[in-house]
């Protein structure tokens, strides 16, 4: 277990730096002149250019650039955005209110979706089932561009049950509607994997086993079916946290939450490079360590899942 | 059972979640807007450095936290605020400033001669990279400041500039100082109410010619607020009324500077009322603005100017009859009343006219829809029979262009398409390229009131934005004329003689001026907007 843990983090190492790479070559491609767009349509002089050419090293070539990135990375330097702010402390403010959000977005998606998800497994066919499987497809239909401000205009403006915008510091209470929001990114999926995983272990022969052992059905489902059943599911949970992290771009734009998305879809629109590397550096480092969770859960959950 | 534990443990996690999630964000509560202040919303300030600050949304911010030199009036004649009077030689080339007395930077700091000419040397002097730097340029010296790169964007360092303080500034007593201009001008007043030209207090600096590096994030100004606590990025900029206050005090007690990135998020904050003022209408929201907000929607004339240049280089654009019978192909009423809901007006003239001493009406019939003449005219002037229209697609121009074209598609009977490039920037390489990139949409937005301001930049041969290539030796030379002049009035009718030239040689087409179009919520009454896209906040009042 312990030699499985080194190797992948050893691997998540060469991960980073591959991902970090081909953002940056990606960003270096896509930016144009980033100092123009700073101040608009107006020129530039000449001085103001070899100024700030010099700060962001934006002279050298790729691989030079590349390197006084990494090499500041390496020493906890993030360096400037192109507006002059520290990006570690631009880091620092906005990762704590997008976690909230994404964390509030996977409880409530993964307790609907294993709730009506085992329920509409158990009875296949019903009237329960048949009406989630409409409600998934339709939320499935909408894409987050659409929902988020129709959820905004309805139940902020109109109907005025929550803040129609929420802060950096927000509340539960504030964060409910965008987290909402977001987790119709993931809670249709996941509620069709449960209910396919319930309804297909409850044909299985260990559980026809445990009945026939006279086992009451409660335990039964609560224990035999229920455990196999969300293996799939809390793996689908992990790879989601990258989707809501995608979604947070337009989610948190809609809501006016500073957070990762926020900052990413500015850093874009700006040709910002160095703050949309550093802040997906940040993403990729998350992805891989939620990533090496679920598979350590994964063998917990499984025992005949085992690591060397 | 061994199986049971993780579960137990992820639920239990589950909740921790959950409950953290909700508990940290408790203390928002304390952070809502006072009752003696109000909030204002705009997009997050590039720089809170008045040399540094070039967009509207520092500028709003500025205009709370510092007490600028000069004012303008409604017919935008400056006067002067912190100045108790500025007067210049018969030349209009040396400028006294005389400072009013008493005045005091928030920290205490008594507010003297000395602290607008170093924040001026600072703003000028080319390594420190400010942003709003050009408007130092008339100031005598200001190019022993500048450095030029040896190798052009080599690896080589620029060489240290001549000078780090501008030759041009004199200080003469302790409120009193001196503007030596490099050139005569008339307007330099109305010039110097800009945030450029506001003082930086001691407290700024670390040393001489060097910023302090936190002075952005909570700047200490002269003005009627004061920052309350730092600058936090993205969310607000909370600024406070200064106790006695010797200048024009306003009547609310604070101001709440609501950050957003989205205007459409500010919309549903102004309508769910977490929010007194919106500066910007988004244009989605428009058509129901007037059922939400009623009679607390206001419109106000902004300085900005949209138009369409031809490429000069081009030869089919090269008869100016052919130019003239485009512009009256195109019916800028339909466009700003279909398109733009009537948040902006159409334009007949090639300065705006807000500013003192532009007419409304300069460009006459040639900017009238008139479809038969300019049919007539286009033909027998064998104009091109097809019209590509260059625009960036990332500006929501689309819309517009695409019916602008259909308008000359009926009118003229030619072929006529949009032909988007992803970026202003790649717009204007491909002009600078004299490639064929159709005819280029660009827009403007004034620096100081004057009418010199729209014909230098835009239509003299060495405008900064000039990117047609219009030249015209005679225009230049009233341009020239009208800066160097004894008194504005004289100044401005040499303008207009140049503008007439404009009319004639038509090297853009006027099509709109910009308009503020603003909400607030009914806490609030006496919200006007200027031209620079500000909130007077002076004037603006709490209803009762």
């Amino acid at each position: 277990m312990f030699r499985y843990i080194v190797r992948r983090l050893l691997q998540m190492v060469l991960t980073f730096f591959g991902a970090t790479f081909v953002v940056y070559a990606l960003m270096f491609a896509n930016i144009d002149d980033p100092l123009q767009a700073l101040v608009g349509d107006r020129p530039l002089t000449d001085t103001q250019r070899s100024a700030l050419n010099a700060q962001y090293h934006l002279n050298d070539g790729f691989f030079t650039q590349y390197w006084h990135y990494v090499s500041g990375l390496l020493t906890g330097d993030l360096g400037q955005s192109l507006t002059g702010r520290p990006i570690g402390d631009m880091l620092a403010q906005a990762w704590p209110v997008t976690m909230r959000l994404a964390l509030l977005a996977i409880v409530i998606a993964a307790a609907v979706a294993v709730g009506a998800g085992v329920l509409s497994g158990l009875r296949r066919g019903g009237a329960f089932d048949t009406v989630t499987l409409v409600l998934t497809l339709l939320v499935l239909a909408m894409p987050i561009v659409v929902l988020a401000p129709l959820a905004q205009l309805v139940f902020g403006i109109q109907l005025g049950w929550f803040p129609p915008t929420a802060t950096r510091d927000a509340n539960l209470y504030q964060l409910l509607l965008p987290a909402l929001v977001l987790g119709t990114l993931v809670v249709a999926t996941e509620l069709r994997v449960t209910r396919a995983s319930v309804a297909e272990n409850l044909r299985s022969d260990y559980v026809r086993t445990a009945r026939a052992k006279g086992l009451a059905p409660k335990r039964v489902v609560g224990v035999h079916v229920l455990r196999n059943s969300l293996i799939p599911v809390v793996t689908l949970i992990g790879v989601d946290i990258g989707v809501l992290m995608s979604g947070a771009v337009v989610t948190e734009g809609v809501f006016n939450i500073p957070g990762v998305g926020f900052n990413l879809l500015r850093g874009i629109r700006t040709e910002d490079g160095p703050l949309v590397v550093s802040f997906v550096s940040v993403l990729v480092i998350v992805f891989l360590v939620i990533n090496l969770i679920v598979d350590l859960l994964y063998a917990a959950l499984d025992p005949r899942i085992r690591y060397e | 059972m061994p199986g049971k534990s993780p579960w137990k443990v992820a639920a239990s996690l589950a909740t921790i979640a959950l409950v953290a999630a909700g508990c940290s964000g408790s203390t928002s509560e304390d952070t809502e807007v006072l009752p003696n202040s109000i909030s204002i919303g705009i997009g997050e300030p590039s720089s809170l450095v008045p040399s540094n600050a070039v967009e509207s949304n520092a500028s709003q911010v500025l205009a709370s936290l510092f007490y600028p030199l000069v004012r303008f009036d409604p017919q935008n004649k400056p006067y002067p605020v912190a100045a108790q009077s500025i007067t210049h030689d018969k030349a209009n080339r040396v400028w006294t400033v005389k400072l009013k007395p008493g005045f005091t930077f928030s920290n205490g700091e008594p507010v003297t001669a000395d602290n607008y000419i170093e924040a001026w040397n600072y703003g000028a002097y080319g390594p420190n990279a400010q942003r709003a730097s050009y408007f130092y340029s008339r100031i005598d010296g200001f190019a022993d400041l500048q450095a030029k790169d040896p190798d052009d964007d080599g690896p080589e360092k620029a060489a240290e500039p001549q000078a780090t303080k501008l030759r041009g500034l004199k200080k003469v007593n302790n409120l009193t100082f001196t503007v030596t201009l490099s050139e005569n001008f008339a307007g330099w007043q109305s010039v110097m109410g800009y945030d450029a030209f506001l003082p930086l207090p001691k407290a700024a600096f670390s040393a001489p010619g060097v910023l302090n590096k936190e002075y952005g994030e909570a700047p200490i100004g002269n003005g009627p607020f004061k920052m309350k606590g730092k600058w936090s990025h993205d969310e607000k900029i909370v600024v406070e009324q200064v106790a006695d206050f010797k200048g024009t005090v306003p009547k609310i007690g604070g101001i709440t500077w609501k950050i957003y990135q989205d205007l459409g998020a500010q919309y549903a904050d102004l309508i769910g009322g977490n929010l007194d003022v919106e500066t910007k209408i988004p244009i989605e929201s428009l058509g129901s603005a007037s059922g939400d907000l009623g009679d607390r929607l206001g419109k106000t004339p902004s300085s900005a100017f949209s138009f369409m240049g031809f490429p000069l280089y081009e030869d089919k654009w090269k008869n100016p009859e052919v130019r003239r019978a485009l512009s009256m192909a195109i019916n800028r009423e339909e466009m700003t009343d279909q398109v733009f809901l009537g948040s902006e007006t159409p334009a007949k003239s090639f300065v705006s006219p807000v500013v003192s001493g532009a007419r409304p009406n300069s460009c006459g019939e040639l900017c009238e829809y008139n479809p038969t003449k300019a049919r007539q005219l286009y033909t027998a002037a064998n104009g091109p029979k097809d019209i590509k229209i260059g625009y960036n697609a990332d500006g929501g121009h689309k819309a517009w262009i695409d019916a602008m074209c259909n308008q000359i598609k009926a009118s003229l009977g030619v072929n006529c398409a949009g032909a988007p490039q992803p970026k202003l920037g790649t717009l204007l390489d491909k002009v600078r390229a004299k490639e064929d990139a159709g005819l280029i949409r660009l827009g403007w937005t004034m620096d100081y009131p004057l009418m010199e301001n729209y014909l230098g930049p835009l239509y003299t041969s060495d405008g900064s934005s000039n990117y047609y290539g219009y030249k015209n030796s005679t225009f230049d030379s009233l341009v020239r004329q009208g800066s160097a002049a004894p008194t504005t009035a004289q100044a401005e009718k040499l303008w207009r003689e140049a503008e007439d030239l404009l009319v004639r040689d038509m090297p853009v087409l006027p099509l709109r001026f910009g308009q503020n179009v603003f909400g607030y919520s009914d806490r609030v009454t006496d919200v006007t907007m200027d031209l620079y896209q500000k909130v007077d906040i002076y004037s603006i009042d709490f209803a009762d």
